[in-house]
């Protein structure tokens, strides 16, 4: 058979002539090896390895469907909310396009905080990993601007208080409180020059600052290579080839396994997409169908459901100033995970019950304030809201003392694999 | 070779090294001044920001009349005799985090027991100090919602604020501070102009 083969190295085609072209004036297939062929990721990966490259199909699809929104969008106080109208019923497909981006973003949050908890649960924000996480969590910040600033251009009654709201949450700095917020808004209330500019940062400033803050973050993962579940280092036992034996290269192995990923999440999608855009108010909420109205708050002001955890903090808490240090701070803790974690071992499988405990508390108090922070203020939800914020920041506090004493397990040498 | 190396003075190229980055920087902070500032209200939201009128002749004892000013919801409400009461009843005195409001954001000339310059007509900054959401009027005592010891004033919806009659903010509530009452004069008895300083008598 490879008698009847052409030899490439002999004999180069015209493909291979012009990739050498190339490549002696840019390094295309010296980047593709290192970051897919021979990009050599654990072969232990399982369901929730699916997140990542997840993420950045929605980061593609954000970007792309925002393109086109913006073509007809129309940044300014007079014309926006009916632009949105326009873009929803006279626009060919305008009305999916629309969908598609405002059902991304909860899409977006929901695997990005599946992600997140893929990295707490198998300690993928540990050493080596400090800086993938650290570019994680900026880029998560990055989404969070994104969000509160994408959700004031349709100009709803809900964009406009929930934006008067949030930008009202810096007055509570003591001194400069009051300046900051008029310098942030640009005038003594959200106008059109907030609008304006809210609407710059969204489409310009912040997914160039997101597309560079994801490369940075693979950067840093190819450099130290993919932890796994086992969080055994695949890199500590190679063969002789020079590769690890627990890693298969992420062209076209894990690329296969990530298309069946993206099938899958595409249908669960397109069901949200066409039967439920709305998602019943929490996706789209209901007051932002009507527009923007100095006058008139809705009845009961919501962040959209992303927001409610940290929301649920800032309420629970009766001292203004304290209670928006809080909500900083329990976004701002992730950083620190790295560093607060002083575990021997990284994934969960040989974490002893203490760490599976306070993490399973974690995400319970988690999903809860995410809850709570939809609900009325009512005296019983705001004792509720006090007791899971206090479980929510035990998680970082107490995480030095309990990753510490936890009876961890001898982790194996290798990945554990049973071939199917 | 060697020789060129040993004349290199190192000193020299500190010096220019610092004196060249620290120029740069402060360039750099210079050049970005025009753009931060550039955030600022600009002469237009300036100009936009000027005193308005409210006529206060037509409206009801006891009614609210919400016009804008800058933006925000203006909230004139004409008291009566009974609403002015509830306001030094001990029940809600006691109920108050700053009832002679030393902390809060008023002319001088509402820094009273009624936080205004009639004790008829209160003038408010209709936005939550919490976190700027629209405070809703609860004129009646022993609302449905508020329970049986509400002796009437604003509520927000939002975060479970609560003022009395006055703008006066409740203890164990989210918002720190008594709403602010904003600059105002009379022109003649029936006529208010929002934004514009009542001259020192």
């Amino acid at each position: 058979m490879s008698a009847k083969m052409p030899d490439s190295t002999a004999r180069p085609g015209r493909m291979s002539a012009l990739m050498g072209w190339i490549d002696a004036r840019l390094p295309v297939t010296r980047a593709i090896k290192e970051h897919a062929t021979e990009y050599y990721a654990p072969k232990n990966f399982n369901f929730w390895y699916y997140f990542g490259s997840l993420a950045a199909l929605v980061l593609v699809l954000q970007i792309v469907t925002g393109i086109f929104l913006t073509m007809n969008y129309k940044p300014s106080a007079t014309e926006a909310f009916a632009s949105v109208e326009y873009i929803m019923r006279d626009v060919e497909w305008g009305w999916l396009i629309r969908y598609m981006h405002s059902t991304g973003a909860s899409a977006f949050f929901i695997v990005i905080y599946l992600h997140m908890f893929r990295g707490l649960m198998y300690g993928s924000h540990k050493n080596p990993r400090e800086l993938v996480w650290i570019f994680g969590m900026l880029i998560y910040l990055c989404l969070m601007a994104e969000a509160f600033m994408g959700y004031l251009l349709p100009w709803g009654n809900m964009s406009y208080w929930g934006a008067q709201v949030i930008v009202s949450l810096f007055g509570a700095i003591p001194g400069i409180g009051e300046s900051l917020v008029e310098w942030i808004r640009g005038d003594y209330y959200i106008s059109d020059i907030t609008l304006n500019r809210f609407f710059a940062l969204h489409v310009v400033a912040l997914p160039i600052a997101l597309i560079f803050l994801v490369i940075a973050h693979i950067l840093a993962l190819h450099e130290v290579g993919s932890n796994n579940p086992d969080g055994v280092e695949i890199k500590k036992v190679k063969g002789p080839d020079g590769h690890p034996v627990d890693g298969i290269p992420f062209h076209p192995y894990y690329t296969v396994k990530d298309l069946v990923g993206i099938v899958v999440f595409a249908a669960i999608f397109c069901c949200v997409l066409f039967f439920a855009p709305t998602m019943g108010g929490y996706f789209l909420e209901h007051a932002n169908f009507e527009p923007a109205n100095a006058l008139q708050t809705p009845e009961h002001i919501a962040p959209v459901w992303y927001f409610t955890p940290f929301y649920a903090i800032l309420r629970a808490v009766p001292n203004k100033l304290v209670g928006v240090a809080l909500m900083g701070i329990a976004v701002v803790a992730f950083f620190f995970v790295p560093w607060l974690d002083r575990s021997k071992v990284k994934s969960i499988r040989y974490r002893g019950w203490l760490y599976k405990a306070f993490l399973f508390s974690f995400v319970v108090s988690f999903l809860a304030l995410g809850y709570l922070g939809l609900q009325p203020a009512t005296t019983t939800y705001t004792n509720a809201a006090r007791i899971f914020g206090a479980v929510y920041f035990a998680f970082f506090v107490l995480m030095p003392w309990y990753t510490k004493a936890d009876q961890t397990k001898p982790v194996p040498e290798r990945v554990t694999y049973n071939a199917h | 070779m060697s020789a060129e190396a040993e004349q290199v003075d190192g000193a020299r190229r500190h010096f220019l090294l610092v004196a060249t980055t620290v120029t740069g920087l402060v360039g750099v902070g210079m050049t970005a001044v025009p753009f931060l500032a550039s955030w600022k209200p600009s002469a237009r939201a300036q100009a936009l920001g000027a005193p308005v009128d409210a006529d206060i002749s037509k409206i009801e004892p006891g009614a609210i009349m919400k016009v804008m000013w800058r933006g925000q919801a203006i909230y004139i409400v004409r008291r009566t005799a009974e609403m002015i009461a509830t306001l030094t009843t001990p029940a809600v005195k006691n109920g108050l985090r700053d009832p002679e409001s030393g902390e809060s954001e008023q002319p001088s000339y509402a820094k009273n027991d009624v936080r205004s310059l009639k004790p008829e007509f209160l003038v408010l900054i209709g936005v939550c100090t919490h976190l700027g959401c629209a405070p809703l009027d609860r004129f009646q005592p022993a609302d449905a919602e508020l329970g049986a010891t509400w002796p009437g004033g604003f509520y927000c919806p939002c975060h479970g604020s609560k003022f009395d009659l006055a703008g006066r903010v409740f203890k164990d509530v989210p918002a720190p501070l008594n709403l602010r009452v904003p600059p105002y004069r009379y022109v003649n008895d029936g006529l208010l102009q929002i934004g514009a300083d009542t001259e020192a008598a």
